[in-house]
């Protein structure tokens, strides 16, 4: 398998007024198209950092972090949010569902950037809930869903564009043992059934060795699982 | 294509905002219906006064004078007037020209107490049949030759509040009211009528103030008045009677107008700074939802244009509820002295869709203006601070 995401030496240093904060501190990691990684390690080892740079909603400092080819860190704004919209599909730990929208609306969202007619936005919707399995719960609003209900309305987000790339940070840090389950098993098909690549953070060991591949974050460097995988 | 959020999104982020939005758009709202008031008085005083005599009447008045009240013509003057071409005449052959005399007199206000200066205007049989838009409507016509009046509704209405049998004293006798007319809520409507070579005599005056002449035809109005310059024996001022009125309510109007705008851009000021306020608050309560947004692709512009759609519609909901408020003041009618002429005008505050355009429009602009801060700071988050954000 090629990789899809290719990192090398990828710095990030934060900044605390005038005191720089290292957070990675070299990172090479590649990743294959279709694989499901998991990305584990102390808190504030930089795991949510180095999701958020291969997700391209933040910038390295140093080093080269290239997915499926592209430089994304040298786009212009405009068009890494287009990139994003049509190669990332996110999941939160806090499932980040818009309060005002229903089930469909939310799910519906990432379409509005696209140019897919009405007709054509209901059918992948429907299609995308019915796989979450939450046809029935269309219209109802976030309030109205249970934790693990709402975040599986945001994997059927998540794929709704159809992106190569699922991004994944702590997605059942907030759920009980059978949500997380139902989570996971949903990750799993995505994977498995439809090819996305997955790149997950978790705290959780059992989450963890869901996953293809396992990845070992310790203040800022990777000890484990790093390079070419296995 | 489709490349930003719906305006669902944002009217429901509104709406789910209930009391902070009723709340601020109250605020907004009251100076909406300031706004719309001083519009409705400015537009009714042009109504009112515009809306008064007709197109195929002209009224002459001594060159200079501004107003009927400070016009003298003479005798002489009116009989040249009369037979120049382009003057109508009645079925009985008679020239349709009216010699007018007007005067001004202090009558009490009922509530208010002081003074009001109403016209009272010395007409002909003639004066009438030019103004059939005049109508009695309760009592009967004065008869020619006596002290008898008829007062306009609004006189009748209002502060001055004349009745049929009351007796009034000026120009050194009494006069009775005998009748009340309607004429369309124009500005006849504040003026009291009665018989002009009477009120000459009471007044002690030798001159007219004004002609009326009713042209055969609109279209003989500037024959008619070529005819009228080329006359050495008089120098005077003509205008088609309704432009005539027309322009006497253009300095109160625009005084009004004036003095409104003045006060509620003040006033929105306040109005603004609420929004604000609102807004800010409703950038802050959502910052992890703007970075979820950003994060799913959406971008900067987009998030700035749904925050100023949001304070558009603010404004807007405003805009509609004092409009709402505002209509009701069309059944307040004023009366007070038309600063131009020095007399008692009466008239009704009119809602027009311009009007209501215009508001509108103000109250989404304040809206906007009070959003484009917090709108320009959600868009300025970085994506990963946002969503960081609790
Ligand atoms: N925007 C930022 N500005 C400054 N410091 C930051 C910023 N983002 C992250 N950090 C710091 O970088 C370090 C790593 O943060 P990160 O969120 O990547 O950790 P993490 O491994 O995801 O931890 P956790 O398991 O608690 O989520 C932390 O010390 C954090 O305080
Ligand atoms: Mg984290």
């Amino acid at each position: 398998m090629s990789a899809l995401i290719s990192i090398r030496s990828l710095g990030k240093t934060y900044r605390r007024g005038n005191q720089p904060v290292p957070v990675l501190l070299g990172i090479d990691l590649e990743i294959a198209a279709g694989d499901y990684v998991s990305l584990m390690g102390p808190s504030g080892s930089g795991k949510s950092t180095l999701l958020n740079l291969i997700a391209g909603i933040d910038k390295p400092s140093s080093g080269t972090l290239l997915i499926d080819g592209v430089d994304i860190a040298a786009l212009p704004e405009n068009d890494l949010a287009a990139w994003r919209a049509a190669n990332v599909g996110f999941v939160f730990q806090f499932y980040n569902l818009m309060p005002v929208l229903n089930a469909f609306e939310n799910v519906e969202l990432p379409l509005l950037l696209t140019p897919l007619g009405k007709a054509e936005r209901r059918d992948h919707v429907e299609t995308a809930l019915a796989m979450v399995g939450l046809a029935d719960r269309m219209d109802h609003y976030p309030n109205e869903l249970s934790g693990g209900q709402q975040q599986r309305v945001a994997i059927a987000r998540a794929l709704i564009t159809d992106p190569t790339l699922i991004v994944a940070d702590e997605p059942t840090g907030d759920l009980d043992r059978q949500s997380a389950d139902d989570v996971l098993n949903l990750l799993d098909r995505l994977n498995g059934e439809l090819g996305k690549t997955i790149v997950m953070v978790t705290h959780d060991p059992k989450c963890a060795a869901r996953a293809r591949r396992l990845v070992h974050l310790e203040k800022g460097v990777l000890i484990d699982g790093g390079g070419e995988g296995h | 294509m489709k490349t930003g959020l719906s305006f669902s999104y944002v009217a429901r982020n509104l709406y789910a905002r209930k009391l902070t939005t009723v709340l601020t758009a109250a605020g907004m709202a009251l100076v909406v219906f300031v706004f719309a008031t001083v519009l409705m008085m400015a537009e009714g005083l042009r109504h009112t006064l515009g809306g008064t005599g007709s197109d195929s009447n002209v009224v002459i008045i001594r060159q200079g004078s501004q107003t009927e009240v400070q016009s003298t013509i003479t005798r002489e003057q009116a009989n040249m007037v009369e037979s120049l071409p382009g003057l109508a005449t009645s079925p009985e052959g008679r020239a349709r020209i009216s010699r007018e005399v007007l005067v001004l007199v202090n009558m009490p206000r009922k509530g208010s107490g002081g003074l009001a200066n109403v016209v009272v205007r010395g007409t002909t049989a003639n004066g009438l049949e030019m103004r059939p838009q005049a109508r009695i409507v309760s009592g009967r016509q004065f008869r020619p030759g006596s002290s008898e009046i008829i007062v306009g509704s609004a006189m009748a209405r209002g502060n001055v509040g004349l009745r049929i049998g009351d007796s009034i004293a000026f120009g050194m006798r009494n006069w009775d009211v005998v009748g009340v007319f309607d004429a369309g809520s124009s500005g006849f409507d504040s003026e009291i009528w009665g018989d002009g070579e009477q009120m000459m005599q009471a007044f002690r005056r030798q001159a007219f103030s004004s002609l009326v002449v009713g042209l055969r035809d609109e279209g003989s109005y500037t024959g008619f008045v070529e005819a009228l310059m080329r006359q050495p024996q008089i120098k005077a001022d003509v205008k088609r009677e309704r432009q005539f009125y027309a322009d006497q309510s253009e300095k109160l109007a625009n005084f009004i107008g004036i003095l409104g705008k003045t006060i509620t851009i003040i006033f929105s000021v306040g109005a603004i700074i609420g929004a604000m306020i609102t807004m800010y608050a409703s950038v802050a309560n959502r910052t992890r939802e703007i970075g979820t947004l950003r994060a799913l692709g959406f971008r900067r512009g987009n998030i700035v244009m749904a925050f100023i759609q949001e304070a558009a519609l603010l404004g807007f909901v405003a805009g509609a509820a004092g409009l709402f408020a505002a209509s009701f003041m069309q059944m307040i009618e004023i009366s007070t002295t038309n600063v131009q002429t020095f007399s008692e005008v009466v008239f009704r505050l009119v809602m027009t869709p311009g009007i209501a355009f215009q508001v509108l429009l103000f109250s989404m602009f304040m809206g906007i203006l009070g959003g484009v801060l917090p709108a320009l700071q959600a868009s300025r988050l970085e994506i990963v601070d946002a969503l960081r954000s609790a």
